[in-house]
């Protein structure tokens, strides 16, 4: 799974572009899953379908985009100028390498006007209206291969920092894909009651939006997300801050349905599984907000992998974590009890 | 009248079960059915006198605004996040309510002799405060509490002054009671009494109630801001504390039927009621997701004028209450001719 984490994150797939990824994200699911099929939206949607066509239905999430760059102009030298897709944030891109996705994937690489030509003085962070993407080629041969729109993603290799301790790009949440995978894998052979969807969303950077449509369209009895939370660094402080290593982070608050989180708390604590807690007073910024409200109301977990330095090149995450999510996804869903579930609000 | 026993109950945002089942025992007797959605509103059901085919739905939110448990310190301090629009600044030494058993706790910072010069300019942050519940360490306090247990303020409520009332919750716990008071009001149309949750943190709540019932028409009864108080320039003044029930024209989220809420004004205009309109455009409430839900609902908001709302103490007049409970029923008995 280790591997499967490090093939994939590698890959392009930024918030818009996820076909790019289609393929890999159908080969992971159709192992474990009845059939396989991207949305219109390029939600990749996979159905593990239980005997009785009447049955409840459960859905695990997880997004596949990642954040990552978008040409917007190509001038007269072949620089291309570039938009920011999700949330980048601009210190990260000076000196960044990238693969620009023309008719070919292009190597570039950012640079930045010298300092003294900048509009801002050298204690400002630079900004991206004073970087550009060399790719090296005059502007004839830029234009042939690239265009106004084309997707730019981060060009980063995963490294393997110390045991268990990866670092590289869109973890953010092709972890929280492995981890659905992970728990997948646990059920293999297993008998579910309901039918289980596993929805690989779209467009979640940008705003919530493959998991909208998906879970209005699939409409399940209740969800559980996966994404990623803060990771311990010198820097962060403490709260809502969660150390590598130490587990699944199971949230609280208003987007969390209580029967969920505290299934969740009881099972981690019967199967040993490690775990932290957090709460949110309102928006969890995850898929989770958007699925609560979808169709006519779903239930909704949301499970998190800390992850240091969140939207960078260098995202690190300790491989543990991703298990102990999907363990506690797959434990979970064993002692799913939809009855109990309905009845949360009744008395 | 409940308002009294409902402003008592905690609820905040995301935890109404005491004020649903508190509303569930007294809808009962008088409606035809009742659901429970997935989210947790409550959705009364009562058939009119005629047989319109149509659904006039009012709605008034059972959350309201308050804290919840982040991390529990070495020491046993519980951090906390907000949930719904708080100013800090109402914050520092309040008593609170913490989780289902409702542990007295309270809100400390360090005393303003430890305070710096800046520190003492500055408005205190969220991350800065903790509730004290008296535990001897985190051991101790785990016992007692858990991450994500909520906060209520712990606020009396009292009638004092000119038959003003201040309470905690009175945003929107006055909807609460003024659909309790009106389950008996004969209406032409079907009706449906939502009670909403997570208005507070994004009319959550309303957003799946207005698609699951689909009304013709819905009435918002809510709680707004009241800035009638010294200091506040009279462009800021939005709604007056006794100037009646306060009908909106606009606000942050929604831009309403004029016609009908002339009509609406006029009703209560004619019949006697004391009703104003809202002045400022800011704020916004479940109207916002009510109007725009399955394809468009016209939508009103009456609302109470409330001072110093979202805070432990915030104040309402009882004359408005009943303007407010009167010009819903108004709109009740006229719903065909409005």
């Amino acid at each position: 799974m280790k591997k499967k984490l490090i093939d994939l994150a590698a890959q392009g797939g930024i918030s818009g572009h996820e076909f790019s990824i289609h393929e890999s994200v159908k080969k992971l699911l159709e192992p474990y899953c009845d059939t396989v099929e991207a949305d219109v939206m390029g939600n990749v949607v996979g159905v593990i379908s239980a005997e009785d066509p009447d049955a409840p239905k459960v859905m695990l999430e997880a997004h596949i985009d990642g954040i990552g760059l978008m040409v917007s102009g190509i001038d007269d030298d072949g620089f291309l100028s570039f938009i920011p897709v999700g949330g980048v944030d601009s210190a990260i891109l000076p000196g960044a390498e990238v693969t620009v996705c023309g008719t070919e994937p292009l190597f570039g690489v950012i640079g930045a006007k010298p300092p003294h030509l900048q509009t801002g003085g050298q204690s400002e962070a630079i900004k991206i209206s004073d970087m550009v993407i060399d790719i090296g080629l005059s502007a004839e041969e830029a234009r042939k291969k690239v265009t106004v729109g084309d997707a730019v993603c981060f060009a980063e290799s995963i490294e393997k920092l110390s045991a268990g301790v990866l670092s590289g790009k869109s973890f953010d949440d092709r972890a929280g894909l492995i981890s659905l995978l992970i728990c997948l894998d646990k059920l293999k052979g297993k008998k579910l009651p309901f039918t289980l969807y596993v929805l690989a969303a779209v467009q979640e950077e940008v705003g919530l939006r493959g998991a909208k449509t998906g879970a209005e369209r699939l409409a399940p009895d209740c969800a559980f997300c996966v994404d990623v939370c803060h990771g311990d660094t010198p820097d962060g402080g403490q709260e809502s801050i969660f150390k590598l290593g130490s587990g699944a982070v199971i949230s609280f608050g208003p987007n969390i349905h209580p029967y969920l989180s505290s299934l969740a708390k009881t099972v981690a604590k019967e199967e040993n599984i490690a775990v932290s807690y957090d709460a949110d007073g309102g928006d969890t910024g995850t898929d989770a907000w958007a699925v609560q409200i979808a169709a006519e109301g779903i239930p909704v977990l949301l499970l998190s992998i800390p992850l240091r330095y969140m939207h960078t090149t260098v995202e690190t995450l300790h491989f543990d974590d991703v298990k102990a999510v999907g363990n506690l996804l797959a434990a979970m869903l064993l002692k799913l009890d939809l009855e109990v579930l309905s009845c949360t609000f009744q008395n | 009248m409940y308002l009294s026993e409902l402003t008592k109950l905690p609820g905040v945002s995301g935890n109404e079960n005491c004020v649903r089942s508190f509303i569930k025992e007294k809808v009962e007797p008088f409606c035809d059915r009742i659901e429970i959605d997935s989210i947790g509103n409550l959705l009364a059901f009562k058939k009119g006198y005629m047989d319109t085919g149509k659904t006039l739905m009012l709605c008034a939110h059972m959350d309201e605004v308050g804290l919840i448990v982040s991390r529990i310190t070495e020491e046993g301090f519980l951090k906390f996040k907000t949930v719904g629009g708080i100013d800090p600044r109402v914050l520092v030494s309040k008593r609170v309510l913490v989780g289902n058993k409702q542990l007295p706790g309270v809100i400390g910072r360090k005393a303003i002799h430890l305070l710096s010069a800046d520190e003492r300019k500055q408005a205190p942050k969220v991350k800065e405060l903790y509730v004290d519940i008296g535990a001897k360490n985190k051991k101790d306090a785990e016992k007692r509490v858990a991450v994500g247990d909520y906060i209520a303020f712990a606020s009396r409520t009292v009638t004092f002054g000119d038959n003003l009332m201040k309470a905690k919750a009175l945003d929107d716990r006055v909807g609460c009671s003024v659909m309790l008071e009106l389950l008996k009001e004969p209406c032409p149309w079907d009706l449906c009494f939502a009670f909403t949750v997570q208005e507070e943190v994004g009319l959550r709540g309303a957003k799946v109630c207005a698609k699951r019932v689909k009304p013709d028409l819905a009435l918002v009864l809510e709680g707004t801001t009241c800035s009638d108080t010294p200091g506040t320039d009279v462009s800021g003044v939005s709604t007056r504390l006794g100037g009646g029930a306060a009908l909106s024209l606009i606000d942050g989220a929604t831009v309403y039927n004029r016609e009908l809420v002339l009509k609406l004004h006029k009703l209560a205009t004619d019949a006697g009621v004391t009703v104003q309109f809202k002045q400022t455009a800011t704020g916004g409430n479940d109207a916002g997701a009510i109007h725009l839900a399955s394809g468009g609902v016209p939508t009103v908001s009456v609302s109470i004028p409330a001072r110093y709302i979202h805070s432990p103490s915030s104040v309402i007049s009882l004359s408005d209450y009943e303007a407010v409970r009167e010009t819903a029923r108004l709109l009740m008995q006229e719903v065909d001719n409005v």
